[in-house]
């Protein structure tokens, strides 16, 4: 929790030392996709009843950080999401695509962020992706009731603040200066 | 909190093309992921390689995560165990009691049925399982309910085959990978299984409804002769199912059915046994016509 506690302005910059570009670069990609993978591996579940993960992870990255994503990064890791998701295949691509550009048109709405905005703003996007998700694949196939989803959009509109904090967490640690500066 | 940095390109023409490009790439990747999902939708089996690669990849992450899952089950079980140890023990001596009385009496019926299925002439069909595997991973974020078994073409597990836990029945195999392989639970609204009770033998339809229940609908409609309780077991009509599989437990009635909980709960099970696909013994040729009526 001490980790969690610190606010940034404590992180003491070392001399002669520098983050790697490497991990700074892809460790957004990495905890995104890592995010997609964990809910299939957490359980054998009979219900859809765990958050989004890979969903909430791309969404607070985008938060945190505008702009370190490229706008286009919705293609290659809703591909990835796809493979694992059981959801027929692109709904990620498309669904992920759209929330970027939401996302940045929002953005440019709404400049001054707090909390609050940004929780909520992320609640829509939570509840229209789980809700599109269900429709798309109704479309293909399925026939689950609209009643389905309720416990999974609970658990995931309030798991959502705990995925930035972990996101916060991978950020300070892809920042973290310790590559020998030659 | 401050706004972000200003994201303006201001009058840089190479500013501007690259926020242009970024965005055109993003409106892009929205139309690419929309014609991937009209091919899937169209041809649901386009993309199975593709799924099928990925998981025989994660496969070993998945089966070290599934080991993991039982040692946890397993703690809190003898945990919760320790604690009700004297009544379970009491409760378990007496079912034992009554059980060694039931095995008696089933292997008689065995016995008599293997001399009546003699007496008829009837092949005896093997049930000889083809692997036993773990179901290393879910959907557990999705509104479809597919799981990955930890075995694929390398076991000689096919498409089609039916999956069972010592419970009853899971699901089928819906699509091979060369280490792993995509399950459709019973539980998907996908699904349908072909059922009847297990004491007379009234025919239904089990469908998944994608929660975790079943819904049983009544071939013939009318008067709902279902009670909480009854088990359901697979028919084998159709193939597929190899019949008499325990499937589901009737637990709330409807006007036209009923809703049914799964007997092996996905979740609980350890291993899972992957048996071949049943095909139904072929239809009796015709019978000649009567006698004295040609």
């Amino acid at each position: 929790m001490a980790l969690l506690a610190r606010t940034d302005s404590v992180v003491r910059p070392r001399i002669n030392r520098k983050p790697s570009p490497v991990l700074a670069r892809s460790l957004p990609w990495l905890t995104i996709m890592f995010g997609s993978l964990v809910p299939g591996l957490l359980l054998i579940a009979s219900a859809p009843v765990l958050p989004p993960l890979g969903f909430l992870a791309f969404v607070a990255w985008r938060q945190l950080r505008p702009g370190l994503l490229p706008v286009w990064a919705g293609l290659p890791l809703g591909i990835f999401d796809d493979l694992f998701s059981g959801q027929p295949f692109g709904t990620a691509v498309l669904l992920w695509s759209i929330a970027a550009i939401v996302l940045d048109v929002i953005e440019a709405r709404l400049p001054w962020r707090n909390f609050l905005t940004e929780w909520l703003v992320a609640i829509g996007l939570i509840i229209a992706y789980i809700a599109l998700c269900l429709g798309i694949s109704n479309i293909a196939g399925a026939s689950a009731p609209l009643r389905i989803i309720g416990p999974q959009l609970v658990i995931s509109v309030f798991s959502y603040p705990l995925v930035g904090r972990f996101v916060a967490l991978a950020d300070r640690f892809r920042l973290t200066p310790f590559v020998r500066i030659r | 909190m401050a706004p972000p940095a200003n994201r303006r390109s201001g009058f840089s023409r190479r500013a501007q093309y690259t926020t242009f490009f970024s965005y055109a790439a993003g409106v892009l990747g929205a139309v690419v992921g929309l014609i991937l999902l009209v091919i899937a939708i169209v041809s649901p089996d386009a993309f199975s390689g593709l799924r099928g690669a990925a998981s025989d990849v994660t496969e070993p992450l998945a089966q070290a995560s599934a080991e993991s899952r039982t040692t946890g089950k397993d703690f809190f079980a003898s945990v919760s165990g320790f604690f009700k140890t004297g009544s379970e023990r009491a409760r378990l001596e007496r079912e034992l009691a009554e059980a060694k009385v039931r095995l008696v009496e089933a292997d008689a019926a065995r016995d008599e049925n293997r001399r009546l299925k003699q007496l008829l002439d009837l092949r005896e069909d093997d049930a000889q399982p083809i692997a036993f595997a773990r179901l290393v991973a879910s959907t557990g974020a999705s509104s479809r309910r597919f799981a990955t078994l930890g075995a694929g073409a390398d076991r000689g597990v096919v498409k089609g085959m039916p999956v069972r836990s010592p419970m009853g029945l899971v699901g089928r195999v819906l699509e091979v990978g060369s280490s792993s392989s995509r399950v459709l639970l019973i539980t998907d609204t996908e699904s349908l299984v072909p059922v009847r009770r297990a004491r007379d033998g009234i025919a239904a339809f089990a469908q998944g409804q994608g929660d975790g229940t079943i819904r049983i609908r009544l071939v013939n409609l009318g008067l709902n002769p279902l009670r909480k309780g009854d088990v359901m077991v697979t028919t084998g009509s159709g193939g597929l199912y190899r019949p008499g599989t325990p499937m589901a437990v009737v637990t709330e009635l409807l006007r036209d059915g009923a809703i049914g909980r799964v007997l092996s709960n996905p979740s609980d099970t350890d291993f899972v046994i992957v048996e071949r696909a049943w095909a139904p013994p072929p239809p009796p040729p015709p019978a000649d016509p009567l006698p004295g009526t040609r």
